[in-house]
């Protein structure tokens, strides 16, 4: 279908479009890459009376490294994540999951704001987000403030931002180095949605032993999600086969998604399992046995 | 119902449109400046039909409204032949390889592969695969397509003149 009508105003800054945000009283939304938005329109989900663009504004596209982590500004693309020469070293888990992230054309567009603000249950980089204790920063007319990803993640595409407000960047602490991760999703086709998907990673100690474990979840429940039970049984241990199977069932204990229309609730809990499994078992080098 | 104008170099030429703010970039193109070689199926990003390059990057003309392509360079399939009797150089690697049947999908799928050879030209047959999982082709299987990408590489090479094809 075509968009519902609407009005459209395209700010030079930050401070401009979060009053124009702040003028329409929660009936202006913004627009970034579109790749969200656009199809929301176009099946009437959405019928804002204003659409503020916010794809012009300066400086919101720089991904910056420091000692102090990782910066991604609001209006940093996908294709800008895939094409950056150090971010794969300075954070491997990230580049590993936004490479999961739609198609080519899509990644042209879509934004790292635009997914988090979205907050598809589904989505990689709210996931990476919950995973890596992200700090979402906010502008708004009071100036910045940060919320942690797991608080900003309220449900299913909502989020703990005002109507009023934009966000201006996330940021990702610092990766250490010799870190044990890995990243697994299920698509049905390259591109899509993922069923479920799992991000994580731990560090260890001079003795092997799990240290610091963070396990996120994405399309099993109304938001991104931390496994913390599976988090609590890798702590102290060694990753082996044997933990590895009982993660699995932990991990898949834990959630109770829904049926929806692509997949029963039961499959998820089951897909999650089996990606667990995967994901711990690549992240510490192991070889499982087939099972039968 | 206001209109806005947007103004935009359209393959080369510059072109105005008066649109409301919604009209999509692809119903602009289409319907105020008759450019149909740009097809739209699924108007929600998922079918690949209506794929042009702005900036140099293929996008999703159903996703971008014609308000956001103001100031931009945009190629549309009818930017790609160098002239009315002429195909470019992958243009005919498609009908060398027979890589289109009824045509639907066509022009999303040669703007796609434009921009992907404009950027990697030696995009490898992973590459190809990978990015043609954006556009639907519900009658060619995609084995010809991507015979006809990868065959349609050498034109792209570093550069040769081809590498410069309308951007
Ligand atoms: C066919 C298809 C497949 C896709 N597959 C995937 C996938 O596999 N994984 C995935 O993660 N995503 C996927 N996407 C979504 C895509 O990644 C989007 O780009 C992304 O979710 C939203 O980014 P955007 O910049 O396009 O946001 P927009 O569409 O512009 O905006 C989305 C929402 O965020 C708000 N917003 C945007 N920027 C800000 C900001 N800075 N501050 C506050 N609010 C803001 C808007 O008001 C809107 O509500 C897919 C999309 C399509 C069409
Ligand atoms: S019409 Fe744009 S992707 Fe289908
Ligand atoms: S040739 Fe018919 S859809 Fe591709």
């Amino acid at each position: 279908m075509k968009p519902p009508p609407f009005e459209y105003a395209r700010p030079a800054s930050l401070e401009e479009a979060i009053a124009l945000l702040a003028q329409h009283n929660g009936d202006a939304k913004a627009i970034a890459g579109g790749q969200s938005l656009m199809p929301m329109l176009a099946f009437r989900l959405a019928a804002p009376s204003m659409l503020v663009d916010i794809t012009r504004i300066q400086g919101l596209n720089s991904i910056d490294i420091d000692e102090n982590g990782i910066s991604l500004g609001a209006l940093v693309r996908w294709r800008d994540i895939e094409r950056h020469a150090e971010l794969a070293a300075a954070h491997p888990l990230l580049a590993a999951a936004i490479r999961h992230v739609a198609h080519y054309q899509i990644r042209n567009r879509g934004t790292v704001g635009g997914s988090v603000a979205h907050a598809d249950p589904a989505a990689e980089m709210p996931g990476i987000a919950a995973t890596c204790d992200a700090e979402i920063i906010i502008a708004g007319a009071q100036g910045r403030r940060s919320v942690r990803a797991e608080e900003f993640f309220t449900g299913s595409l909502t989020t703990a931002l005002a109507a009023e407000e934009l966000i201006a960047a996330v940021r990702l602490p610092t990766w250490k180095h010799g870190r044990r991760w890995a990243f697994e999703e299920f698509a049905r086709r390259r591109g899509d949605f993922a069923l479920a998907g799992v991000a994580l990673y731990y560090d260890l100690d001079t003795d092997a032993h799990v240290v610091d474990p963070h396990v996120g979840a994405i399309g099993v429940a109304d938001r991104p999600i931390r496994l913390k039970s599976l988090e609590q049984l890798l702590a102290g241990r060694v990753v082996d086969e044997a933990l590895v199977r009982e993660a699995a069932a932990t991990a898949a204990a834990s959630v109770s998604p829904d049926d929806d229309i692509h997949a029963p609730g039961d499959y998820r809990r089951s897909l999650l399992g089996v990606l667990v499994e995967r994901a711990l078992a690549r992240a510490a080098g192991l070889q499982l046995a087939e099972q039968a | 119902m206001t209109t806005v104008t947007t103004s935009f170099t359209l393959n080369g030429k510059a072109v105005q449109a008066d649109v409301e703010p919604r009209t999509t970039l692809a119903d602009c193109l289409r319907h105020k400046l008759q450019a149909t070689g740009t097809h739209v199926g699924c108007e929600h990003g998922v079918c690949g039909a209506c794929t042009v390059i702005i900036d140099g990057a293929a996008v999703r003309s159903c996703l971008t409204l014609a308000v956001q392509a103001d100031g931009t360079q945009i190629t549309t399939v009818e930017g790609l032949a160098p002239n009315p009797t002429e195909l470019s150089p992958l243009q005919a690697s498609f009908r060398k390889h027979h890589a289109l049947q009824c045509g639907f999908c066509t022009p999303g799928i040669l703007t796609t592969a434009h921009a992907l050879l404009s950027e990697e030209p030696d995009a490898d047959e992973e590459r190809i695969r990978d990015v043609l999982s954006g556009n639907l082709c519900r009658c060619t299987g995609y084995v010809t397509i991507v015979e006809a990408v990868l065959d349609a590489r050498a034109a792209y090479a570093k550069n040769t003149k081809h590498a410069k094809v309308a951007r």
